[in-house]
Formats: structure tokens, sequence, C-alpha cells
């Protein structure tokens, strides 16, 4: 039977990493702008924890940096998160609106 | 070794799973519907580290992304007002060059991973598979252990940032201060 390698692995999180990219880019609204930053730290955890397999299949099964590495990436997001709808909260009770393009308070 | 449970196919399918529940965040209108294609498609990824041989980050995405993150999302989707919002356009006037950018990234991680060097690929195959039953215990021992914890700083360190991520989201948020 066919083997799934590292490299689609790889492939997967750089198709999600773009779509994360399409979405920050593209969209208006401050939620999904935030989820696409979810996925894009998604599509680096995946690389991580394949990245990890293949080290492991060099170093031994103790080899589990990348693993390691990927909890400290979820840790990150949640804080990420937390901070990122607080501002969220704290900008549409001043304005009304969760449009990216009116993130302009600076302005005045 | 017994063969694993999870054939080839699984990664297919749970790839594809994940691809749709990305290209659904990007494009759908309403929060709530982006939130949900967004946890089928956590979910697919805590199957694909089961593939990997990663039980204990797939539990940690489960628990704390899925479960934890994504109803962050969800109750902030509802504090907020979205009806208004969803009545405005959706994408942005730089759509064409976000497009364009994003195809050169692409273009950029297709080079790369198409990079031969002495005829082979960057990333060979030659993985090995473990079994699961320890891996929790080995990356205890990276994070805990006193004579080979490698990332003990490193998470004390995290600790700190949780404390301060929760200031900050609770001055950000309250009200007065």
């Amino acid at each position: 039977m066919f083997d799934i390698s590292t490299l689609h692995y790889l492939v997967l999180g750089a198709a999600l990493f773009l779509l994360g990219v399409i979405g920050v880019l593209t969209r208006r609204n401050v939620v999904i702008v935030l989820m696409s930053i979810e996925l894009i730290l998604n599509a680096v955890n995946l690389n991580l924890v394949a990245f990890s397999r293949y080290w492991q299949g060099i170093h031994g099964a103790s080899a589990l940096h990348g693993q390691v590495f990927a909890i400290f990436v979820i840790t990150d997001a949640a804080a990420e998160a937390a901070v990122a709808l607080g501002i969220l909260i704290a900008f549409f009770r001043n304005k009304e609106t969760v449009n990216v393009d009116e993130v302009n308070l600076l302005k005045w | 070794m017994n063969p694993p449970v999870a054939n080839p196919y699984f990664f297919y399918g749970l790839a594809a799973v994940m691809i749709i529940g990305g290209i659904l965040v990007i494009t759908r209108k309403n929060p709530v519907h982006s939130a949900m294609a967004l946890i089928t498609a956590l979910l697919a990824q805590a199957g694909l580290y089961l593939m990997l041989y990663a039980p204990f980050v797939a539990g940690v995405q489960i628990i704390l992304y899925a479960g934890g993150i994504m109803v962050l999302f969800l109750f902030v989707i509802m504090l907020i007002a979205i009806e208004r919002n969803m009545k405005e356009r959706q994408f942005n006037k730089q759509w064409l060059v976000g497009i364009i950018a994003a195809g050169a990234l692409g273009g950029l991680f297709i080079a790369v991973y198409t990079t031969t060097t002495q005829g082979r690929v960057l990333f060979p195959e030659g993985r090995v598979s473990y079994v699961e039953s320890d891996n929790t215990q080995r990356v205890a021992s990276l994070l805990f252990d006193l004579h080979g914890g490698t990332y003990m700083f490193a998470f004390e360190i995290a600790s700190l940032l949780l404390l301060v991520a929760i200031i900050g989201a609770v001055v950000m948020a309250k009200k007065r201060i």
C-alpha cells in the first residue's frame, strides 16, 4: 500500500496557510480576519507535527520537539484570541461596527 | 507491530474536510457559519494529528482549540450585533491584490517543495511509525523533566504570557477601568 509522506502534510499546510492569507487580506469583518489568523496558525501547527514525526524517524522516539512547539503555538493562539476579542469588544462599543476599514481611531 | 487503523485514504478524506472547511471560513457571510466551518476543520486536523502519532497534541487541539478558543469566538460573535455587518459588502477593494499576493506565496511554496538537491526532493520519505502509548510521557519529559526538561523555561514563560493575556483581555473588555 502507498504511504503518506511528510510532503503530503506540508502541501496541505501550505494550502491552509494560503487560504488564511486570502482571508486576512480580503475580508472586511474583523471576526473572520481573526478566524483566518487561526487557520494560519493551524497550518503552521500541522507542519510542526509532521516535521516532528520526520525527526522521530531520524533521532528516535524521544525527538518530539515539533510537538512541544505545536503546544506552545496553541498556547499563543489562545492568548492572542483572548486579547484580540477583548480589543474587538472595546472597539465595537465605541464605533458600533466590526468593519476593518473603519478601524481608524487614531485619525480622530 | 500491527498496521495502523487509519489507512492512507484517511489522509485524503481529512485533508478534503480541512480544505473545504477553510474555504467556507473565508467565504461565508455569517460569522457563525464561518466559526462552525472552522470547528469542523480543526476537528479534522485533530484526526491528522492522530495519523501523525501525536495523540497528546490531538487532545489539546480538540479540548483547547475546538472547545475553548472557538467557544470564545462564538461568544464574541453573539455579543456584537452582526446584522448590520451582514448587509454590508463582505470583501474589501484590495481583493485582487490579495489574491495576487497569495498566488505569489503559493508559487514560492511550490518552488520550495519541488526543489531538488542532488536529485532528492527537500523532504524525502523516511518516517518510522512509533506506538502512541508513551507519546504523552515523552512530551512531558521534554517539558517538565528536571534533567532533560529542555523546554521548562519556555513553559514558565508561556504561563506568564497567559497571565498577561488574561489581564489584557479583562482590561480591554471592561467598560470602565
